[in-house]
């Protein structure tokens, strides 16, 4: 259906979701997610895509009684990140996340950034020196923090603890980064910030993004994946989903009928 | 003419029914000050019998505020009879309370938030601590002397002692550990596990880290208590009347440290306290006043040193 020349990163199949209350949050979810592409999920409250997004790095695992059926395989490896085998923190350590709201640690800027390699028993300073001022200037934050390394991460703007949540994420190099809604909380500018690094990220990382901002996916993605109600409504490249989806559900929703 | 009439009455109207709203903002606002006046009058009644009292401790005992009192064995002699064997005592079986309490507490308290499963027998765990805190002091007492002095054979001891009031405040600091854990943002936990760590990476480099205030402030709190604590103390058999000091800790040879001093005798300031109570001479009475003054601005210098670290340390800490 889309594009078959661009290698495959991962790949959900008939993934469905239980959360523990019982309640069936994703339903037979399939696609692709292609290697250093923006993938958008839209869709409108409470239709599973942050549901889906957190199966990506097995967040729902933090809490007791959820359940996932399916797979999500990561290539080339052809590892199920989903198996009962395979531990979450591996799929963590693959896979890094942003959230919707900016969540640095109380902790300096510096540390903020270091702290994914620390968990990796980086000891060599000089190591995670480079690392952490590569992965603030990959989140367009370098310049404005260079100096106050050692200030506490609270102190910088919501836009820019976002970015710096950014670096964080980029300073272990994941396979994949997941996007949770990254700038429902910001200012319109810091917004445009944080679209504009996205747009440089793309082409050098696979990118998983949920929204629910229809502008934002159409400026950003490459891929787009309208989901209704726990399902995977129609899945497609961007421009093809904005002007000429397949689905009447679809068109409804791009055009603001409904959501 | 008839115009100007119509807008007179409408403005005659607006101003009484402005009069009205402004009469019965005037009758809420009455009962504000009835509520704020019974309010005042609760905070003081506390506030002013424990001024009062404090006041006149100070009184009856302000000839003793001299160095010779903090620096003086007990004596036959009110005028000579002194302090020392008594708050070096305290200061020794706080360290043990301390250094007892604060580990197993701490640790008991992370597992209980953070590891332990979430059913039917955590709750009950957790209905039992919360009642632990409740359960009068000489029933730890009692438990003490049978388990520590006599069980153990730990003897009438400063180690004894400390034990015993390191388990009174166990659950003081159990249930702060957990509500300062509490404390800690979904979001924060979820940032660290989401870069891979484990479990006990997330506890050490973040929980622990972030809930230091909240622990803290319940364990000095707790400290706060148990060093008025009297009866569990009198019930493992401390002794009333010591003219002589506990071995040093510290010493001038190698190691530097000496822990006979946990084996040791002592007595403590509630006690000295209440054994000069008992005297019938009311020169001792004097004494007793004053050493209660003195037990009164510890656990005041404690609980507010308690509150300026929980103020110091949530200085950085935004959420």
């Amino acid at each position: 259906m889309v594009n078959t020349s661009t290698p495959i990163k991962a790949e959900s199949k008939n993934l469905n979701f239980y959360y523990s209350n019982g309640h069936l949050a994703l339903k037979n979810v399939s696609m692709p997610i292609y290697e250093n592409k923006i993938t958008a999920l839209i869709g409108p409250s409470g239709c599973g895509k942050s549901t889906f997004l957190r199966c990506f790095n097995r967040m729902h695992d933090l809490y007791p009684g959820n359940k996932y059926d399916g797979q999500i395989v990561m290539h080339p490896d052809n590892t199920n990140i989903l198996a009962d085998g395979v531990d979450p923190i591996e799929v963590r350590m693959r896979i890094s996340m942003v959230f919707q709201k900016p969540n640095p640690f109380p902790k300096t800027i510096f540390e903020n950034v270091a702290y994914g390699l620390r968990v990796r028993d980086e000891k060599n300073h000089r190591v995670v020196a480079d690392k952490v001022e590569e992965a603030l200037k990959g989140a367009s934050l370098w310049n404005e923090v260079k100096d106050r390394l050692n200030d506490l991460a609270f102190n910088l703007s919501g836009g820019q603890q976002q970015r710096l949540c950014i670096a964080r994420a980029l300073a272990t190099d994941p396979e994949i980064m997941l996007f949770d809604e990254p700038t429902s909380a910001l200012d319109p500018i810091a917004t445009a910030n944080i679209e504009e690094l996205m747009n440089e990220l793309r082409g050098k990382l696979t990118i998983l993004v949920v929204t629910h901002n229809m502008q934002q996916a159409a400026r950003i993605s490459d891929y787009t994946a309208y989901m209704y109600l726990g399902e995977m409504m129609e899945y497609g490249d961007t421009d093809t989903i904005f002007t000429r989806p397949v689905r009447k559900e679809t068109e409804d929703y791009i055009t603001g009928k409904f959501g | 003419m008839q115009a100007q009439d119509t807008q007179n009455k409408q403005s005659a109207s607006v101003l009484a029914d402005l009069d009205a709203v402004r009469a019965m903002i005037r009758r809420h606002k009455f009962n504000d000050l009835v509520f704020a006046g019974i309010g005042l009058i609760a905070l003081m009644i506390g506030l002013l019998t424990l001024l009062t009292l404090f006041i006149d401790l100070v009184m009856d005992g302000y000839p003793r505020f001299n160095v010779q009192f903090f620096s003086d064995f007990p004596s036959r002699r009110a005028g000579s009879a002194g302090l020392l064997s008594a708050w070096v005592g305290s200061v020794l079986v706080m360290a043990v309370t301390f250094l007892s309490a604060v580990p197993v507490g701490v640790a008991a308290g992370l597992y209980l938030e953070e590891y332990a499963p979430k059913n039917w027998f955590s709750d009950l765990i957790e209905i039992n601590v919360s009642n632990l805190a409740g359960v009068p002091s000489i029933i730890y007492g009692l438990l003490a002397l049978g388990l520590f002095v006599y069980g153990l054979d730990l003897g009438q001891s400063i180690l004894t002692a400390g034990l015993t009031l390191g388990l009174l405040i166990l659950p003081t600091v159990i249930v702060s550990t957990r509500e300062a854990i509490r404390g800690i943002p979904v979001a924060i936990r979820e940032a660290a596990y989401a870069v891979g760590a484990t479990k006990w990476q997330v506890v050490s480099d973040h929980v622990v880290k972030y809930s230091q205030g909240g622990i803290l402030t319940g364990v000095i709190i707790g400290m706060s208590r148990a060093i008025g604590e009297t009866a569990p103390i009198i019930t493992i058999g401390a002794l009333t009347f010591i003219a002589f000091l506990p071995p040093s800790p510290v010493t001038d040879v190698a190691p530097f440290l000496n822990f006979e001093w946990l084996s040791s005798g002592f007595t403590v300031l509630p006690i000295q306290m209440f054994n000069w109570l008992s005297r019938p001479d009311h020169a001792f009475h004097i004494n007793a006043a004053a050493t209660g003054a003195i037990i009164i601005l510890v656990t005041l210098l404690m609980n507010g040193t308690a509150i300026y670290l929980r103020y110091k340390i949530r200085k950085n800490i935004k959420w």
